[in-house]
């Protein structure tokens, strides 16, 4: 028999309201396979560091059911989600399969950065996957994550053509990918994907990012009424 | 004892609006009276304000909260108003108008419209979007005037409907204080629709109040309202009277420790606490002959057995944490098992030993009063509301909902935790849906949430608006200028006339 998974876990937060429909549990785990200078989180870019919590999928159910009655469904966050698909394979078919959890969606908040064969492992135990699109541009994308976007347009299209792709993030970062002429790009690339895709915006903010990304500047009010204006 | 200068200075306040000088003359006439007879024990627990009266004054001669059966009227007509049964809409919104100008409370106005939507919808047949939007906003706007009072309250059906819809129109579009609402949420006939317009009323008003119907039936029968600051009662009846102890007070007054606070000390102040209750009623009842006089009573739209009484409890959480250091056990209410449990403890044994406590006149409830997490009134420094988490002290919200869920199924006359959203349930409202049908799930009776950015705040459990009190000088202190219709407070000479009271619980000046 194989072993069952362990997850290195960065934290849990019980309710969120940001993280996909409704009041949702989320599971951050630990590990980026990017290392975006804009990163929020930092500190849950390394897989293994002393500050997560190895558990188990029943340790992690046990948490579920503590918020269980004020829920909609489960997000897995991280640092990247799916550098521990195991563990969220084994995670989400234990939801699907038992009863006390059939209310329950479960998400997955993502780079992209993951292979198909990721995903297939991952969709038919899977609501939606919302995923993070750092930049169109692949040298805009290289400056900010360190890595290439080919495998996150990849994701976009595959997760869109199996109707799991629940919304696209644009995290824009003011000077970096917040020009007109990005953002049109973008906006035309997304639709033509999909003319009902999702996109919404996160506006960069300096908070918890480190220190080379400290002193850009954050996106503005009228920044944000200029995005919207383009992407709606 | 009333004095001259207590009537003078009513009498010469500019701060009062006409009504409410002829309303705090009347209690101080009122209290001119000898109050009804208790033991010397009862007398100093109450002058110590370990139990409280709620300042209802000293001869009562209505009952504290009465929910008429406005249907009937409706229906029947009325032969002390001289009024016909009503035959469509403009008739239903005038005669409730007329039948709110005649009924009784302890603020002097209904603290109870009815389920508005329910006693309209049988008149809007063939009544267009538009009328109904027109004539329901010249009522609503009436209501706020004519009844300026934060405690007068609506309650709507948990089944959406044409009514209840433009009512949540009308509150965002009005903003007004009057009326409250509650709204009461089924698991299955409430639909997510309904739950969202709610919730998107509240971020703008405050409005409405959540309780839960099944929990709500199944303790008080089909026809219950929730009215005044959450209190849950029988329609077509009512409470006398409410009483309460305070938790804190009580536990002060003992010799140290848990044991000797359930063997001794609560026990005596419950039974001082049901004395004073029962001394009030008995004197409402017997000697001021309301239900042999009233015009409710005679046309049926009040029945003295559909009356209980309300049992009220504060300050549990002050309670708990002092009992946790007499015994030298690290935590505080909302933040530790142990605490927790200790609070539910207490809450358990006055449950039940208010369910063993004959009440003289409370057939509502088969003989005995109904036990009520009381909100609080302006004057509570220092003690928290009913079985709430201190203000400010509040943990997260999964870690609030369950130290304050378990005590609910055992207050059937309301508990009504109040929780503070942030601003995110804006842009996920369907969160907040998710959150008030598991909180159901979960036990809970009712609450209402609190969301910083719009211009309501509630207080005790009643709203005020952040607007009104901006207009109030800032020399006082927030907790006097909030009980806004206080006649006592020496500090109410900066006062600004106000049109909206919110005065269920104040003291007279002579109490």
């Amino acid at each position: 028999m194989p072993k069952a998974p362990q997850a290195q876990v960065a934290s849990i937060i019980p309710f969120s309201w940001v993280d996909g429909p409704g009041n949702r549990f989320v599971l951050f785990l630990q590990g980026c396979n990017f290392n975006c200078l804009v990163c929020h989180n930092p500190h849950t870019i390394p897989l293994h560091t002393p500050r997560a919590n190895e558990m188990s999928v029943q340790e992690v159910l046990i948490e579920i059911r503590s918020a269980m009655p004020y829920i909609s469904g489960i997000t897995v966050s991280g640092g990247e989600a799916t550098v521990q698909h195991e563990f969220v394979l084994e995670l989400f078919k234990e939801i699907k399969k038992r009863s006390e959890f059939e209310h329950l969606t479960t998400m997955i908040d993502s780079n992209g950065n993951a292979p198909q064969e990721v995903w297939d492992l991952l969709a038919p135990y899977t609501d939606g996957v919302m995923l993070d699109l750092k930049a169109l541009d692949d040298a805009s994308h290289i400056e900010l994550t360190g890595s290439s976007n080919t495998v996150v347009l990849e994701s976009i299209k595959y997760l869109d053509s199996i109707n799991k792709l629940y919304e696209v993030r644009l995290l824009l970062v003011p000077g970096h990918n917040d020009s007109d002429e990005e953002l049109i790009t973008t906006a035309l690339w997304l639709k033509k994907v999909n003319p009902n895709m999702k996109i919404t915006i996160n506006a960069f903010k300096t908070h918890g990012v480190r220190a080379s990304a400290r002193e850009w500047p954050e996106v503005s009010d009228r920044d944000l009424v200029r995005y919207h204006s383009i992407i709606d | 004892m009333t004095s001259l200068q207590d009537i003078r200075a009513v009498v010469t306040d500019p701060k009062f609006t006409y009504r409410q000088r002829v309303s705090a003359l009347a209690q101080l006439a009122e209290n001119l009276l000898d109050p009804p007879a208790v033991r010397k024990q009862c007398s100093d627990a109450l002058t110590n304000r370990i139990i409280c009266d709620m300042y209802e004054g000293h001869a009562p001669y209505r009952p504290r909260y009465l929910l008429p059966d406005y249907k009937k009227v409706l229906v029947n007509g009325s032969s002390f108003l001289e009024i016909p049964p009503a035959k469509d809409l403009d008739d239903a919104l005038a005669f409730l108008l007329i039948i709110y100008s005649s009924t009784p409370s302890i603020t002097g106005y209904p603290v109870y419209f009815g389920d508005l939507d329910s006693l309209l919808l049988p008149y809007i047949e063939g009544v267009t979007d538009e009328d109904l939007y027109s004539k329901l906003k010249r009522f609503w706007i009436s209501l706020d005037r004519m009844f300026p009072d934060a405690f007068a309250h609506t309650n709507l059906s948990p089944v959406y409907n044409r009514v209840s819809k433009m009512i949540f129109k009308l509150e965002r579009e009005l903003l007004q204080v009057v009326p409250n609402i509650s709204l009461k949420v089924d698991p299955v006939l409430t639909s997510d629709e309904y739950i969202l317009d709610a919730v998107k009323t509240v971020f703008e008003c405050g409005k409405p109040h959540f309780i839960n119907d099944v929990m709500m039936k199944s303790d008080l029968g089909e026809n219950y309202a929730a009215v005044s600051c959450y209190n849950s009662l029988k329609i077509g009846g009512g409470a006398h009277t409410l009483v309460r102890i305070n938790l804190k007070a009580t536990v002060e007054a003992g010799c140290g420790g848990v044991e000797s606070f359930f063997e001794a000390t609560l026990p005596y102040y419950l039974d001082l606490t049901a004395e004073l209750m029962e001394s009030r009623i008995i004197y409402l009842v017997e000697e001021s002959h309301f239900f042999e006089s009233s015009w409710l009573v005679t046309e049926g739209l009040l029945d003295l057995d559909k009356f209980s009484a309300m049992f009220g409890i504060f300050g549990l959480a002050e309670a708990v944490d002092i009992l946790m250091q007499q015994e030298g056990i690290e935590g505080t209410y909302g933040h530790s098992i142990a605490a927790d449990d200790l609070g539910y403890r207490i809450t358990s044994f006055i449950a039940d030993w208010v369910s063993k406590r004959k009440m003289p006149y409370c057939e509502g409830n088969d003989g005995y009063a109904f036990l009520h997490s009381q909100s609080g009134i302006d004057l509570d420094i220092g003690v928290t509301a009913g079985t709430r988490i201190p203000i400010g002290t509040e943990p997260p919200l999964i870690a609030h909902l369950k130290t304050v869920a378990r005590h609910h199924h055992l207050f059937q006359s309301g508990i009504s935790d109040v929780l503070s959203f942030d601003e995110t349930a804006v842009k996920n409202p369907q969160a907040v849906v998710d959150v008030i049908r598991g909180a159901f799930k979960s036990g809970m009776r009712d609450f209402t949430f609190n969301l910083d950015s719009n211009d309501f705040i509630r207080i005790t459990g009643y709203l005020v608006r952040k607007s009104d009190l901006a207009k109030m000088p800032a020399a006082r202190h927030g907790s006097t200028f909030l009980g806004a219709g206080s006649v006592a407070d020496s500090h109410v000479d900066q006062r600004n006339v106000k049109r909206v009271t919110s005065a269920e619980s104040s003291p007279s000046s002579s109490s």
